[in-house]
């Protein structure tokens, strides 16, 4: 996309964030900086105030049947004040002057001392869209939602007899948001999120399987349609159980880890990632604190945040401080190079903002949050790889991990996994944890596929209790030596 | 910084609310209908290294609006409970209800089980606190902390004080609301510098502030948490007894809890479907609720359901003696709701108690976890695989912090092999427990 149309739809962002969140209440985009100086109290050095609604409707489908759906409308404005590296934060679900003087005051109470600031005159972001802004839940009848449904419930049974339950789900949100602070940033984004999901559940001989798989991304809810995603899904998540129903103890203990391409990207996120956030850098709590322009990871590994990728789940056209979406490099040949910043971070450590401010909703302050974040591919062949380990395991989904950023200590639960004996992939194993310390594991990665992958679209991460959509992915990698958290020592 | 919130007058205004939702739901052709609603305000201070860091003021409102047109349902939810916005809900709500399928079990819960009686629980305590008098508060829990020799930073303390009103009420006429508060204090603090760092915890929350924990005790807890884990290791692999600190055997009863819930069990997503009055814990283990205790976190005179609660038992004597039932999951399984629309409310255990050093005794030599981490617990098998740090425990004795390792087991195994409960308990929570002597799980760690 060139920079013309970059402004053309920048413009139209903007005017439809007016229509839709300020013009209801009375409000302009001319009438924001009345409502910033509200905020901009004696001894406040910036002020943002941040709009947003959404719309959001999902469908369930049990034993066959769409008989759970939901649609859900939120919005509101919250107002930040900060002194310094302190922050007052108010909001309100209601859009209107007198909600932006009654915020704006309460959190300017921060500082009460002080020059009073007034705004920088505003100027209208530049960015590119990684995305189009549109409503994502239209262009799609509800009976072709409950279609699709359907269909992933005739798939799933119809590929085994075993299948014991189905459940799908597709969810959708259209959400605008348009952000004005004191240091001149206009901002609006028009943010299209959608998933579908497929859970099973196979009995077979008395023993009870569970296999799931989904997908999505920031486009229209056609798109699945239109991709056949149902169908790919509801055979994933069979195959999954199926493989899990044959699954034996994992074993226990330290060996050689191989993880597949894609969502055990996981393994980034939580053993580098969150580490790399700059407001834990700011605190020095980060295992990853002081250690720039150090070796953190084995040659070869590069890890980047990209909020730039089109479509995807992690996607950011702007980041809920106005900034632009970035491709941010954390990890460059082994070596740490970048943190994730917003503008607070950036500002007390002397670095740029990066893009990565986000907020759950109006309703919670920003911070540092990662986008994209996947590993950049290697040279090796993902087949040498297996072939290398002589007894060891082999990772292709996970369920979910977490890290202590401050011992650097992360988990990730594998949700299908398989051993590796004498370099062939043998029995399926039962969901064992896998357990590490983010920098001595990322010494260990020994071998990069070229298979770079990014996952589906399902990733949600939680941080101080909000939770963000995000992607992650990676080529297949060994890492010579991790705990594996089985029951067979 | 402060905001007046007089709850009588705000459970009044969504009573109003609730009641027209019913109802315009009704006129709209609604047969059945129920609408859930809340605010909820407080305040949220963050202090680090003695100076504040964040003051943050909330104010939320949800409202939920199902109705029911025959067999088929339809939900909306907005979190403005304005006449407009109700309106609207109601108005999705009965557009939705067209597309979706029949669905036998739908409906609301019988009318004869709606809750009659409404004593007070004692559970809202409003907190007049000034945002100076919190910050005050929470300096002093982390300078109680940081002070502690050995702890080389922070990150910060923290006090949030909040009260609220949720409202329910349906088309059987019931409309039931509470009013309730909750305040907590908590300190994360640092230790020791570069690979060898370590952070860990304390915190206070009560319904009524006057019950919590001094800041300083909180402080000085959470520096004795943070510098014991100084200098871990990883313990050997192999199988072992573990033993629970209470928050995580709360955790563990959490996982039972789930597993006996109606929506797990009709969804045949869970390891104890068809396993009602089999023997699941060992003989002297008896477990319930007590949603009617006054005071107490998640006390409530009715479920989401509006059904009455009442005292179940859930365990009696390691048999599984109930299921936890909404008026739903109930009709799917062709079985009676318990009142637990929602979730369990108080559990309490009636169990012989042992001291914490009789238990480390007991088990003589093994791991005590103190913090668990990942997801590796799996519903539909009990299959149960986590990340771990804790102590290692020699000739019943603590011997030094371990960490960066997994422990494994099956959750039925677990709870038929657990040996002992603590008088350890902790009561910060809806679960109260003390410590779990479990007999035997794979411990992954070093060589």
């Amino acid at each position: 996309m060139n920079q013309q149309t970059a402004d053309i739809s920048a413009h139209h962002a903007l005017a439809h964030a007016e229509a839709t969140l300020l013009a209801p209440g009375g409000l302009s985009l001319a009438s924001l900086d009345a409502g910033l100086e509200h905020a901009l109290g004696p001894g406040v050095d910036f002020a943002d105030l941040y709009f947003q609604r959404s719309w959001q409707e999902s469908w369930v489908l049990e034993d066959g049947e769409v008989k759970d759906a939901s649609y859900d409308i939120d919005g509101g404005v919250g107002v930040r004040a900060m002194a310094g590296d302190k922050t007052g934060f108010a909001y309100s679900n209601q859009i209107h002057a007198e909600a932006l003087a009654e915020t704006g005051k309460t959190a300017s109470g921060i500082a009460r001392r002080g020059e009073r600031l007034k705004a920088a005159p505003c100027v209208a972001g530049r960015a590119q869209d990684r995305y189009a802004g549109i409503d994502p839940l239209s262009g799609l009848s509800v009976e072709d939602k409950i279609a699709m449904l359907k269909e992933a419930d005739r798939v799933a049974r119809a590929s085994d007899p075993a299948v014991n339950q189905v459940s799908a789900s597709l969810s959708g949100v259209y959400e605008v948001i348009l952000v004005r602070a004191s240091d001149g940033t206009l901002a609006a984004d028009i943010r299209p999120l959608v998933r579908l999901n497929v859970s099973v559940i196979l009995v077979r001989n008395g023993r009870r399987e569970r296999g799931s798989a989904g997908g999505g991304g920031r486009f229209a809810m056609s798109r699945l349609r239109d991709e056949k995603a149902a169908e790919r899904y509801a055979r994933e998540a069979v195959r999954q159980a199926q493989v899990n129903l044959e699954a034996v103890d994992a074993p226990a203990g330290q060996m050689p880890v191989v993880l597949g391409p894609g969502w055990p990207g996981i393994l980034l996120h939580e053993a580098v990632g969150h580490g790399l956030e700059g407001d834990f850098n700011r605190k020095g709590s980060s295992t990853f604190a002081g250690r720039m322009g150090e070796r953190v990871a084995a040659p070869g590994v590069t890890v980047v945040d990209d909020a730039t990728l089109p479509d995807r789940r992690g996607s950011m056209t702007v980041d809920d401080e106005g900034t632009p979406g970035g491709y941010t490099p954390l990890i460059e040949d082994g070596i740490l190079t970048g943190y994730m910043q917003d503008k607070l971070n950036a500002r007390l450590m002397g670095m740029a903002p990066t893009g990565n401010a986000r907020r759950e909703s109006y309703a919670h302050m920003p911070m540092p949050r990662m986008t994209n974040t996947y590993m950049l591919a290697g040279q090796d062949d993902p087949d040498e790889i297996l072939k290398s380990v002589k007894r060891g395991i082999y990772a292709v989904s996970f369920s979910g991990g977490q890290v202590d950023i401050t011992s650097g200590k992360f988990v990730f639960a594998a949700s299908e996994a398989y051993l590796i004996e004498d370099g062939r992939i043998t029995a399926p194993v039962k969901g064992a944890t896998l357990i590490g310390s983010g920098p001595e594991a990322m010494g260990r990665v020994s071998m990069i596929g070229h298979d770079l992958e990014l996952d589906a679209g399902i990733g949600v991460c939680g941080k101080e209790g909000q939770g963000v959509p995000v992607g992650v992915g990676q080529p297949t990698l060994k890492l010579d030596e991790l705990t594996v958290g089985g029951t067979q020592s | 910084m402060t905001q007046a919130f007089d709850a009588e007058t705000q459970q009044a205004a969504l009573e109003t609310r609730v009641q027209q939702a019913l109802d315009q739901a009704r006129q709209l052709g609604a047969d059945a209908c129920e609408v859930g609603a809340s605010v909820d305000q407080g305040m949220g201070i963050n202090v680090r290294q003695g100076d504040v860091e964040s003051v943050e003021l909330s104010r939320d409102q949800g409202f939920a609006i199902t109705v029911y047109v025959g067999k088929r349902k339809g939900t909306a939810s907005s979190s403005d409970t304005g006449e407009a916005s109700v309106r609207a809900a109601v108005e999705k709500a009965m557009d939705i209800a067209r597309y979706t399928g029949e669905d036998a079990a739908a409906g609301l819960a019988p009318a004869d089980l709606m809750a009659q009686h409404f004593p007070d629980l004692d559970v809202h305590h409003p907190w007049a606190l000034s945002t100076d008098e919190a910050i005050e508060i929470a300096l002093a829990c982390e300078q109680a902390g940081r002070q502690v020799e050995g702890i080389t930073n922070s990150d910060g303390a923290s006090l949030s004080s909040g009260e609220g009103v949720r409202v329910y009420g349906n088309s059987h006429g019931f409309l039931g609301g509470q009013c309730g508060s909750r305040h907590s204090l908590s300190c994360m603090l640092i230790a020791g510098s570069g690979a060898g760092m370590q952070r860990d915890y304390d915190y206070s929350s009560e319904r009524d502030p006057r019950a919590l924990a001094s800041p300083e005790s909180i402080g000085a807890r959470a520096a004795e948490r943070t510098l014991r884990r100084l200098g871990a290791k990883r313990p050997a692999t192999g199988r072992m007894p573990v033993m629970f600190e209470p928050t995580l055997a709360a955790g563990l009863i959490g996982h039972f809890l789930s597993a006996i819930a109606g929506g797990s069990l009709y969804r045949q997503s869970s390891f104890l479907c068809d396993r009602l009055g089999e023997t699941l814990f060992p003989d002297w283990f008896t477990l319930g609720e007590r949603p009617l205790e006054r005071g107490a976190m998640a006390s409530s005179p009715f479920d989401n359901d509006g059904v009455y609660t009442r005292d179940n038992v859930f365990v009696a004597q390691g048999r599984v003696a109930s299921y936890m039932l909404s008026a739903y999951s109930a009709r799917r399984l062709n079985m009676e709701t318990t009142g637990n629309a929602g979730g369990a409310r108080n559990i309490r255990l009636d169990v012989p108690l042992a001291s914490f050093e009789e238990l480390l005794s007991r088990m003589d030599r093994g791991v005590l976890v103190t913090e668990l981490m990942g997801q590796g617990v799996n519903g539909v098998t009990g299959d149960y695989s986590r990340g771990a740090a804790g102590f290692w425990v020699e000739n019943g004795k603590i011997q030094y912090p371990v960490e960066e390792f997994t422990i494994a087991g099956n959750l039925e195994s677990m709870f038929k092999g657990l040996v002992g409960v603590g008088d350890d308990i902790d009561t910060r929570g809806s679960i109260h427990t003390g410590s779990w002597l479990v007999n035997e799980m794979t411990v992954a760690g070093g060589q």
